[in-house]
Protein backbone atom coordinates (compact mmCIF):
# COMPACT_ATOMS: atom_id res chain seq x y z
CA UNK A 1 0.00 0.00 0.00
CA UNK A 2 2.80 2.29 0.97
CA UNK A 3 4.78 1.87 -2.07
CA UNK A 4 1.35 2.82 -4.33
CA UNK A 5 1.77 6.42 -2.60
CA UNK A 6 5.74 6.85 -2.17
CA UNK A 7 6.31 8.94 -5.78
CA UNK A 8 10.21 8.52 -5.56
CA UNK A 9 11.42 4.83 -4.72
CA UNK A 10 13.41 4.73 -1.47
CA UNK A 11 16.37 2.68 -2.99
CA UNK A 12 17.26 6.26 -4.40
CA UNK A 13 20.24 7.62 -2.73
CA UNK A 14 19.68 11.38 -2.80
CA UNK A 15 22.94 13.91 -3.37
CA UNK A 16 24.09 15.10 -0.63
CA UNK A 17 27.49 16.45 0.75
CA UNK A 18 29.54 13.30 0.01
CA UNK A 19 28.80 14.05 -3.63
CA UNK A 20 31.37 16.57 -3.34
CA UNK A 21 34.32 14.36 -1.90
CA UNK A 22 36.02 13.59 -5.07
CA UNK A 23 38.69 11.07 -5.27
CA UNK A 24 41.80 12.09 -6.75
CA UNK A 25 42.42 13.17 -10.64
CA UNK A 26 44.08 9.75 -11.68
CA UNK A 27 45.02 6.70 -10.09
CA UNK A 28 48.21 7.05 -8.44
CA UNK A 29 47.55 10.86 -8.02
CA UNK A 30 48.57 12.81 -4.96
CA UNK A 31 45.53 13.63 -2.47
CA UNK A 32 45.53 17.27 -3.45
CA UNK A 33 45.23 16.82 -6.60
CA UNK A 34 41.46 16.30 -7.26
CA UNK A 35 38.89 17.99 -9.84
CA UNK A 36 38.93 20.98 -8.23
CA UNK A 37 42.48 21.98 -8.36
CA UNK A 38 42.76 20.62 -11.70
CA UNK A 39 40.06 22.60 -12.79
CA UNK A 40 41.61 26.04 -10.49
CA UNK A 41 45.13 25.69 -12.64
CA UNK A 42 42.79 25.48 -16.08
CA UNK A 43 41.19 28.64 -14.97
CA UNK A 44 44.53 30.05 -14.31
CA UNK A 45 46.33 29.76 -17.47
CA UNK A 46 43.06 30.86 -19.58
CA UNK A 47 43.11 33.94 -17.20
CA UNK A 48 46.74 34.68 -17.74
CA UNK A 49 46.05 33.88 -21.94
CA UNK A 50 43.31 35.94 -21.87
CA UNK A 51 44.60 39.06 -20.46
CA UNK A 52 47.84 38.90 -21.94
CA UNK A 53 46.50 38.10 -25.34
CA UNK A 54 43.98 40.80 -25.16
CA UNK A 55 46.15 43.07 -24.31
CA UNK A 56 49.07 42.41 -26.67
CA UNK A 57 48.10 44.27 -29.78
CA UNK A 58 46.51 47.57 -28.41
CA UNK A 59 45.34 49.38 -31.24
CA UNK A 60 43.28 52.88 -31.33
CA UNK A 61 40.59 50.90 -33.72
CA UNK A 62 39.81 47.79 -31.57
CA UNK A 63 39.72 44.56 -32.92
CA UNK A 64 36.32 42.58 -31.96
CA UNK A 65 38.56 40.14 -29.47
CA UNK A 66 39.88 43.62 -28.08
CA UNK A 67 36.62 45.35 -27.86
CA UNK A 68 35.73 42.20 -25.60
CA UNK A 69 38.88 42.10 -23.36
CA UNK A 70 38.31 46.41 -22.94
CA UNK A 71 34.77 45.89 -22.57
CA UNK A 72 35.56 43.35 -19.65
CA UNK A 73 38.34 45.89 -18.15
CA UNK A 74 35.95 48.98 -18.03
CA UNK A 75 33.49 47.25 -16.32
CA UNK A 76 35.75 46.24 -13.57
CA UNK A 77 36.52 49.10 -13.57
CA UNK A 78 33.93 51.68 -13.58
CA UNK A 79 31.47 49.92 -12.35
CA UNK A 80 33.20 48.09 -9.58
CA UNK A 81 36.28 49.65 -8.86
CA UNK A 82 35.72 53.37 -9.44
CA UNK A 83 32.45 53.38 -7.74
CA UNK A 84 33.44 51.80 -4.66
CA UNK A 85 37.19 53.16 -3.75
CA UNK A 86 36.79 56.51 -5.73
CA UNK A 87 39.69 58.60 -6.45
CA UNK A 88 42.82 56.23 -5.43
CA UNK A 89 41.01 52.96 -7.74
CA UNK A 90 44.03 52.41 -9.09
CA UNK A 91 46.26 50.90 -7.03
CA UNK A 92 43.77 48.31 -6.36
CA UNK A 93 42.49 47.46 -10.15
CA UNK A 94 44.70 44.58 -11.15
CA UNK A 95 43.87 42.37 -8.16
CA UNK A 96 40.39 43.37 -8.86
CA UNK A 97 40.54 42.64 -12.29
CA UNK A 98 42.45 39.09 -10.93
CA UNK A 99 39.82 38.27 -7.91
CA UNK A 100 37.02 38.49 -10.91
CA UNK A 101 38.16 36.74 -13.18
CA UNK A 102 39.75 34.04 -11.46
CA UNK A 103 35.91 33.73 -9.21
CA UNK A 104 33.65 34.25 -12.57
CA UNK A 105 35.93 31.30 -14.18
CA UNK A 106 35.61 28.93 -11.48
CA UNK A 107 32.17 29.58 -10.51
CA UNK A 108 31.10 29.23 -14.95
CA UNK A 109 33.15 25.52 -15.09
CA UNK A 110 29.47 24.40 -12.71
CA UNK A 111 28.16 24.60 -16.50
CA UNK A 112 31.01 23.87 -18.49
CA UNK A 113 30.42 20.59 -20.20
CA UNK A 114 32.28 17.87 -18.87
CA UNK A 115 33.88 19.74 -15.87
CA UNK A 116 30.17 20.76 -14.64
CA UNK A 117 31.02 21.55 -11.11
CA UNK A 118 32.10 25.10 -10.15
CA UNK A 119 35.78 25.00 -8.05
CA UNK A 120 34.04 27.02 -5.19
CA UNK A 121 31.34 24.65 -4.35
CA UNK A 122 34.33 23.12 -2.51
CA UNK A 123 34.65 25.04 0.72
CA UNK A 124 38.28 25.30 1.23
CA UNK A 125 38.83 27.53 -2.32
CA UNK A 126 36.33 30.36 -1.01
CA UNK A 127 38.25 30.29 2.14
CA UNK A 128 41.51 30.98 0.53
CA UNK A 129 40.08 33.67 -1.57
CA UNK A 130 38.26 35.17 1.26
CA UNK A 131 42.07 35.13 3.51
CA UNK A 132 43.44 36.19 0.90
CA UNK A 133 40.65 39.86 1.22
CA UNK A 134 41.23 40.13 4.41
CA UNK A 135 44.90 40.09 4.46
CA UNK A 136 44.55 42.90 1.82
CA UNK A 137 42.42 44.95 3.20
CA UNK A 138 43.47 44.87 7.00
CA UNK A 139 47.56 45.39 5.40
CA UNK A 140 45.74 48.91 3.23
CA UNK A 141 44.02 49.81 6.29
CA UNK A 142 47.13 48.91 9.23
CA UNK A 143 49.50 50.85 5.93
CA UNK A 144 47.56 53.73 5.69
CA UNK A 145 46.29 54.40 9.54
CA UNK A 146 49.25 52.87 11.76
CA UNK A 147 48.53 49.30 13.62
CA UNK A 148 46.52 51.05 16.48
CA UNK A 149 45.13 53.99 14.24
CA UNK A 150 43.30 51.33 11.82
CA UNK A 151 42.14 49.13 15.13
CA UNK A 152 40.68 52.84 15.92
CA UNK A 153 39.11 53.16 12.58
CA UNK A 154 37.80 49.69 11.83
CA UNK A 155 36.41 49.51 15.17
CA UNK A 156 34.79 52.87 16.21
CA UNK A 157 32.40 54.81 14.10
CA UNK A 158 33.04 58.80 14.24
CA UNK A 159 30.61 60.57 16.54
CA UNK A 160 29.88 58.20 19.29
CA UNK A 161 29.09 59.56 22.41
CA UNK A 162 31.19 57.66 24.64
CA UNK A 163 29.23 55.43 26.93
CA UNK A 164 28.56 53.63 24.18
CA UNK A 165 31.75 52.48 23.20
CA UNK A 166 31.75 49.20 25.52
CA UNK A 167 28.96 48.09 23.23
CA UNK A 168 29.87 49.42 20.12
CA UNK A 169 33.37 48.45 19.99
CA UNK A 170 33.73 44.84 20.58
CA UNK A 171 30.48 45.10 18.22
CA UNK A 172 32.15 46.70 15.13
CA UNK A 173 35.49 44.69 16.12
CA UNK A 174 32.97 41.50 15.16
CA UNK A 175 31.65 42.57 12.67
CA UNK A 176 34.39 43.96 10.49
CA UNK A 177 37.29 42.07 11.33
CA UNK A 178 36.02 38.25 12.21
CA UNK A 179 32.44 37.79 10.33
CA UNK A 180 33.36 39.77 7.21
CA UNK A 181 35.53 36.93 5.76
CA UNK A 182 33.54 34.19 7.01
CA UNK A 183 30.64 35.62 5.32
CA UNK A 184 32.34 36.65 2.30
CA UNK A 185 33.28 33.08 1.62
CA UNK A 186 30.29 31.22 2.68
CA UNK A 187 28.67 33.15 0.74
CA UNK A 188 30.45 32.34 -2.16
CA UNK A 189 30.13 28.33 -1.02
CA UNK A 190 26.73 28.03 -0.40
CA UNK A 191 25.71 29.55 -3.71
CA UNK A 192 27.75 26.93 -5.48
CA UNK A 193 27.34 24.33 -3.25
CA UNK A 194 23.30 25.18 -3.54
CA UNK A 195 22.96 25.48 -7.21
CA UNK A 196 25.32 22.56 -7.92
CA UNK A 197 23.21 20.20 -5.61
CA UNK A 198 20.16 21.50 -7.68
CA UNK A 199 21.53 20.06 -10.49
CA UNK A 200 22.48 17.08 -9.21
CA UNK A 201 18.61 16.45 -7.93
CA UNK A 202 17.59 17.37 -10.69
CA UNK A 203 19.28 15.41 -13.35
CA UNK A 204 20.11 12.24 -10.97
CA UNK A 205 16.75 12.49 -10.06
CA UNK A 206 15.22 12.67 -13.35
CA UNK A 207 17.49 9.90 -14.34
CA UNK A 208 16.70 7.79 -11.78
CA UNK A 209 12.83 8.13 -12.70
CA UNK A 210 13.37 7.63 -15.94
CA UNK A 211 15.73 4.84 -16.52
CA UNK A 212 15.13 2.83 -13.36
CA UNK A 213 11.50 2.88 -12.01
CA UNK A 214 9.06 1.17 -13.75
CA UNK A 215 5.96 3.29 -13.64
CA UNK A 216 5.10 5.34 -16.51
CA UNK A 217 3.96 8.36 -14.32
CA UNK A 218 7.19 8.20 -13.17
CA UNK A 219 9.16 8.12 -16.66
CA UNK A 220 6.84 11.25 -17.42
CA UNK A 221 8.06 13.08 -14.39
CA UNK A 222 12.00 11.97 -14.77
CA UNK A 223 11.85 13.78 -18.66
CA UNK A 224 10.35 16.87 -17.11
CA UNK A 225 12.50 16.63 -14.49
CA UNK A 226 15.55 16.51 -17.49
CA UNK A 227 13.79 19.33 -19.23
CA UNK A 228 13.60 21.19 -15.73
CA UNK A 229 17.33 21.02 -15.45
CA UNK A 230 18.06 23.09 -18.68
CA UNK A 231 16.09 26.57 -16.74
CA UNK A 232 18.05 25.39 -13.44
CA UNK A 233 21.01 25.79 -15.55
CA UNK A 234 20.28 28.99 -17.00
CA UNK A 235 19.48 30.25 -13.47
CA UNK A 236 23.30 28.79 -12.39
CA UNK A 237 24.97 31.22 -15.06
CA UNK A 238 22.73 33.93 -13.31
CA UNK A 239 24.03 33.20 -9.80
CA UNK A 240 27.61 32.42 -10.88
CA UNK A 241 28.09 35.59 -12.86
CA UNK A 242 26.22 37.13 -9.84
CA UNK A 243 28.34 36.00 -7.54
CA UNK A 244 31.57 37.11 -9.09
CA UNK A 245 30.47 40.56 -9.57
CA UNK A 246 29.31 40.65 -5.40
CA UNK A 247 32.37 39.24 -4.47
CA UNK A 248 34.80 41.58 -6.32
CA UNK A 249 32.06 44.36 -5.08
CA UNK A 250 32.56 43.73 -1.64
CA UNK A 251 36.27 43.25 -2.17
CA UNK A 252 36.41 46.76 -3.00
CA UNK A 253 34.05 47.99 -0.78
CA UNK A 254 36.35 46.77 2.02
CA UNK A 255 39.34 47.87 1.21
CA UNK A 256 37.55 51.36 0.73
CA UNK A 257 36.31 51.49 3.88
CA UNK A 258 39.56 50.08 5.40
CA UNK A 259 41.44 52.85 3.00
CA UNK A 260 39.02 55.79 3.82
CA UNK A 261 40.08 59.05 5.46
CA UNK A 262 38.46 60.13 8.94
CA UNK A 263 35.41 62.17 8.52
CA UNK B 1 -0.71 3.21 12.99
CA UNK B 2 0.45 5.92 11.63
CA UNK B 3 -0.76 7.60 8.78
CA UNK B 4 2.53 8.81 7.29
CA UNK B 5 5.93 8.73 7.96
CA UNK B 6 8.12 11.51 7.31
CA UNK B 7 11.96 10.94 7.25
CA UNK B 8 14.65 13.61 7.04
CA UNK B 9 16.47 16.13 8.87
CA UNK B 10 15.09 18.78 11.16
CA UNK B 11 18.10 21.07 10.07
CA UNK B 12 16.61 21.09 6.51
CA UNK B 13 13.16 22.20 8.28
CA UNK B 14 15.24 25.19 10.26
CA UNK B 15 16.78 26.26 7.64
CA UNK B 16 13.58 26.90 5.64
CA UNK B 17 12.32 28.78 8.80
CA UNK B 18 15.62 31.25 8.71
CA UNK B 19 15.07 32.20 4.70
CA UNK B 20 11.88 33.37 5.74
CA UNK B 21 13.48 36.64 6.96
CA UNK B 22 16.52 37.51 4.22
CA UNK B 23 13.59 36.43 1.94
CA UNK B 24 11.40 39.43 3.06
CA UNK B 25 14.50 41.75 3.34
CA UNK B 26 15.68 41.13 -0.41
CA UNK B 27 12.24 41.45 -1.30
CA UNK B 28 12.40 45.10 0.64
CA UNK B 29 15.40 45.89 -0.75
CA UNK B 30 14.24 45.40 -4.44
CA UNK B 31 10.89 46.81 -4.72
CA UNK B 32 12.63 50.16 -2.92
CA UNK B 33 14.62 50.13 -6.29
CA UNK B 34 12.01 49.24 -8.39
CA UNK B 35 10.48 52.32 -6.66
CA UNK B 36 13.46 54.44 -6.86
CA UNK B 37 13.37 53.99 -10.35
CA UNK B 38 10.65 54.55 -11.58
CA UNK B 39 10.23 57.76 -10.00
CA UNK B 40 13.88 58.79 -11.30
CA UNK B 41 15.04 56.78 -13.32
CA UNK B 42 18.78 58.72 -14.13
CA UNK B 43 19.76 57.59 -10.50
CA UNK B 44 18.85 53.94 -11.46
CA UNK B 45 22.66 53.41 -11.84
CA UNK B 46 24.09 54.55 -8.05
CA UNK B 47 20.82 52.69 -6.62
CA UNK B 48 21.98 49.61 -8.18
CA UNK B 49 24.98 49.88 -6.45
CA UNK B 50 24.09 50.24 -3.18
CA UNK B 51 21.07 47.44 -3.76
CA UNK B 52 23.66 44.86 -4.50
CA UNK B 53 25.76 45.39 -1.28
CA UNK B 54 22.51 45.48 0.57
CA UNK B 55 21.25 42.10 -1.16
CA UNK B 56 24.86 40.12 -0.55
CA UNK B 57 24.41 41.60 3.73
CA UNK B 58 21.14 40.76 3.74
CA UNK B 59 21.33 37.37 1.74
CA UNK B 60 24.41 36.20 4.28
CA UNK B 61 21.76 35.65 7.03
CA UNK B 62 20.48 33.08 4.80
CA UNK B 63 23.62 31.67 3.58
CA UNK B 64 24.96 30.81 6.61
CA UNK B 65 21.26 28.80 7.36
CA UNK B 66 22.01 26.46 4.60
CA UNK B 67 25.78 25.78 6.05
CA UNK B 68 24.36 25.28 9.30
CA UNK B 69 21.96 23.39 7.92
CA UNK B 70 23.83 20.89 6.82
CA UNK B 71 26.55 20.64 9.74
CA UNK B 72 24.10 20.17 12.11
CA UNK B 73 21.88 18.54 9.76
CA UNK B 74 24.61 15.55 9.36
CA UNK B 75 25.38 15.30 13.07
CA UNK B 76 22.10 14.91 14.28
CA UNK B 77 21.38 11.91 11.81
CA UNK B 78 24.97 10.04 12.72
Amino acid sequence: MSRLFSLMPLEFEPPGVESFDLPPLYEGAPEWLDKYSFMAVVSVIVILAFWLIMARKNALVPSKGQFIGESAYFFVRNSIARDMIGHDFRRYLPFLIAIFSFVLLNNLWGIFPFLLLPTPSHVGWPYGLALLVWLLYNGVGIAKHGPFGYLKHATLPSGVPWFMWPIIIPLEFFSNIIVRPITLSLRLFANMFAGHLLVLVFVLGGEYLLLESESIVNKLAGVVAWICSMAIFGLELFVQSLQAFIFTVLTANYISSAAAEEH
Amino acid sequence: MTAMEIVGSLGIVGYGLGAIGPGIGVGLIFASVIQGTARQPEARGAMMGTAWIGFAVTEALAIIGIALAFVFGFTGQA
